[in-house]
């Protein structure tokens, strides 16, 4: 992802426009790109969405089967979430195993959903001990211009908030929706230099020194970070970050619900 | 304090007076004990104990990138390898990288590659590896604490170390530095590192349940923490050049056509009494 190279001219360009309080896309600082969601695309998956987030665009397919639970949740469905970043996507990306930077979106994507409790899990166990729901969270990236981390934990979101569980075709009763109960919001800034932008584009992380990804629920708390990059923050940087993050959660919430 | 009802009832993981299971305050640390220069191969070495957890790490280079097209010509690459023994954890992990272990090497190289030197290095490789023998929650922020020391034994230029320590919630409490139970059970857990000297923070993640206010205290907690970390961590370098002196001292140092030094230096030397002065033989 950061591997392309980037002329000191658009550098220089991206620096001094976000340094204005202005941006490549005519965004200000603290403002996500418009952000589309169309479910129901797949009709073979239990549940899916694609999500435009500016340019970024991300397919998101929920397929669920019958498994047995792990060990030391006998009372709980198994989730489990994976990202492919595929050369139709981007110049960068390469055929092959999933990358560091794959891994990390997943997993960052996962850990929303799962630690606001999204779902109710306990609710997806047929036999304790024995059988339980399996649910595979499949996130494939159809272009790329910035912040996979939102686009995918949209995505995600809205392709569970409209999963119907294939209890028939499995024969373990009649089909019902997933039990969703939490509504965590993901929502990544940037670093450049010394100035914040959140939801950066492709130009913006291309140049970026840190990123920060804070996913809150519905009640402004707190459910997940993430800092990445060779640079640093401020602990009033993290600060006022976690405060935007907040914000711009309740304004995206509502896109995210069926 | 509030909704703590999913945690069994009989695991209490901290009382009314604040105390934890294993008897520290909410902002006690495990017991640590570091030291560098542990391997004899690497460049670089540190072993941690913290608490539980046993952690060596070991620094090769700066060395000539491989693959060569992997080579940045404006720097050096900070690659870490996280890495966990398959004994370690009580049931055997499946050797070779997970995508745990991925993200958490991702993760510590970002933080290391924020205080080398990187430019002064183009197209060489800097290889940290992390080998957790025995783990006990906290290993990403006991391997980052030793990999920092570890590239300070190499000699690696820095600006300075990484200091390193998470911070949770257990019984709705916040906690400075979790422990294997605290973390299965509690309800959240932070780590974080930070570069002492600047205050900048370069490693952090989340997960769990807190409130904003509660991050701004475990936020707190760690920072606090780290300074003592940092310490730890200096001492463990000194301690290495110490070590390093007296076995100067054993050998007579040679000139440079065998013979021994002259015997009037050698007890120079000797007359020094370490123990006092050790902090001037370093500097």
């Amino acid at each position: 992802m950061s591997s392309e190279l980037v002329s000191e001219l658009m550098r220089d360009y991206i620096y001094r426009l976000v340094s204005s309080g202005r941006r490549s896309d005519g965004r200000s600082l603290d403002e996500p790109r418009k952000l589309t969601v169309e479910t129901g695309f797949a009709k073979t998956a239990e549940g899916s969405a694609r999500v435009k987030l500016g340019h970024t665009e991300v397919l998101v397919g929920i397929k669920m089967s019958t498994g047995e639970p792990y060990p030391d949740t006998p009372n709980s469905g198994v989730m489990s979430t994976s990202a492919e970043l595929i050369p139709m996507a981007s110049p960068t990306f390469e055929a092959g195993p999933p990358s560091p930077d794959a891994i990390e979106i997943a997993r960052v994507v996962d850990r929303g959903i799962r630690e606001s409790k999204m779902m109710n899990m306990e609710k997806l166990c047929l036999v304790p001990h024995e059988k339980v729901w399996v649910l595979f969270i499949d996130i494939h990236v159809l272009d790329f211009d910035g912040n996979l981390f939102d686009a995918a934990s949209y995505g995600a979101v809205a392709a569970l908030a409209t999963t119907t569980v294939p209890a028939k075709a499995q024969a373990v009763g009649e089909d019902f929706p997933l039990p969703v109960e939490h509504w965590p919001v993901s929502v990544t800034s940037a670093k450049i230099r010394d100035i914040v932008v959140v939801d950066p584009n492709a130009d913006e992380e291309r140049i970026a020194d840190a990123r920060l990804t804070v996913t809150t629920d519905e009640n402004g708390d707190i459910r997940a970070m993430q800092k990445g990059l060779r640079g640093s923050f401020s602990y009033d940087e993290i600060k006022r970050i976690v405060e935007t993050s907040q914000r711009i959660g309740r304004e995206i919430r509502p896109l995210l619900r069926p | 304090m509030e909704d703590i009802e999913h945690i069994p009832k009989a695991l209490k993981l901290i009382d009314e007076r604040g105390i934890r299971l294993d008897g520290r305050r909410s902002d006690e640390l495990r017991p640590i004990r570091m030291e560098a220069g542990v391997l004899r191969r690497a460049d670089g070495s540190s072993y941690v104990e913290w608490g539980g957890n046993k952690i060596l790490a070991a620094v090769y280079g700066p060395r000539e990138a491989h693959p060569r097209h992997l080579q940045d010509p404006t720097r050096a690459l900070v690659q870490c390898r996280y890495n966990m023994a398959p004994f370690s954890v009580s049931d055997r992990k499946r050797p070779g990288p997970d995508r745990r272990s991925v993200e958490i090497s991702k993760v510590i190289s970002e933080a290391l590659a924020s205080v080398v030197m990187v430019e002064q290095f183009p197209r060489t490789s800097i290889d940290i590896f992390i080998e957790v023998l025995q783990a006990d929650a906290g290993t990403r922020c006991a391997g980052l604490t030793a990999a920092s020391v570890a590239l300070a034994d190499a000699g690696v230029p820095m600006l300075d170390l990484v200091a390193s320590c998470a911070s949770g919630k257990i019984g709705g409490v916040v906690c400075l530095d979790l422990n294997k139970e605290e973390d299965n059970f509690g309800e959240a857990d932070c780590p974080m590192a930070i570069v002492p000297r600047t205050g900048q923070i370069v490693l952090l993640q989340m997960d769990g349940h807190m409130t904003y206010d509660e991050f701004q205290k475990a936020m707190e907690l760690s920072m606090d923490a780290t300074r003592r970390i940092y310490e730890m961590q200096r001492d463990a370098l000194r301690r290495r050049y110490v070590v390093a002196m007296e076995e100067v001292l054993k050998e007579p140092p040679r000139g440079p056509t065998g013979e021994a030094a002259g015997p009037e230096r050698l007890e120079d030397l000797e007359a020094a009494d370490l123990a006092d002065s050790d902090r001037e033989v370093i500097r």
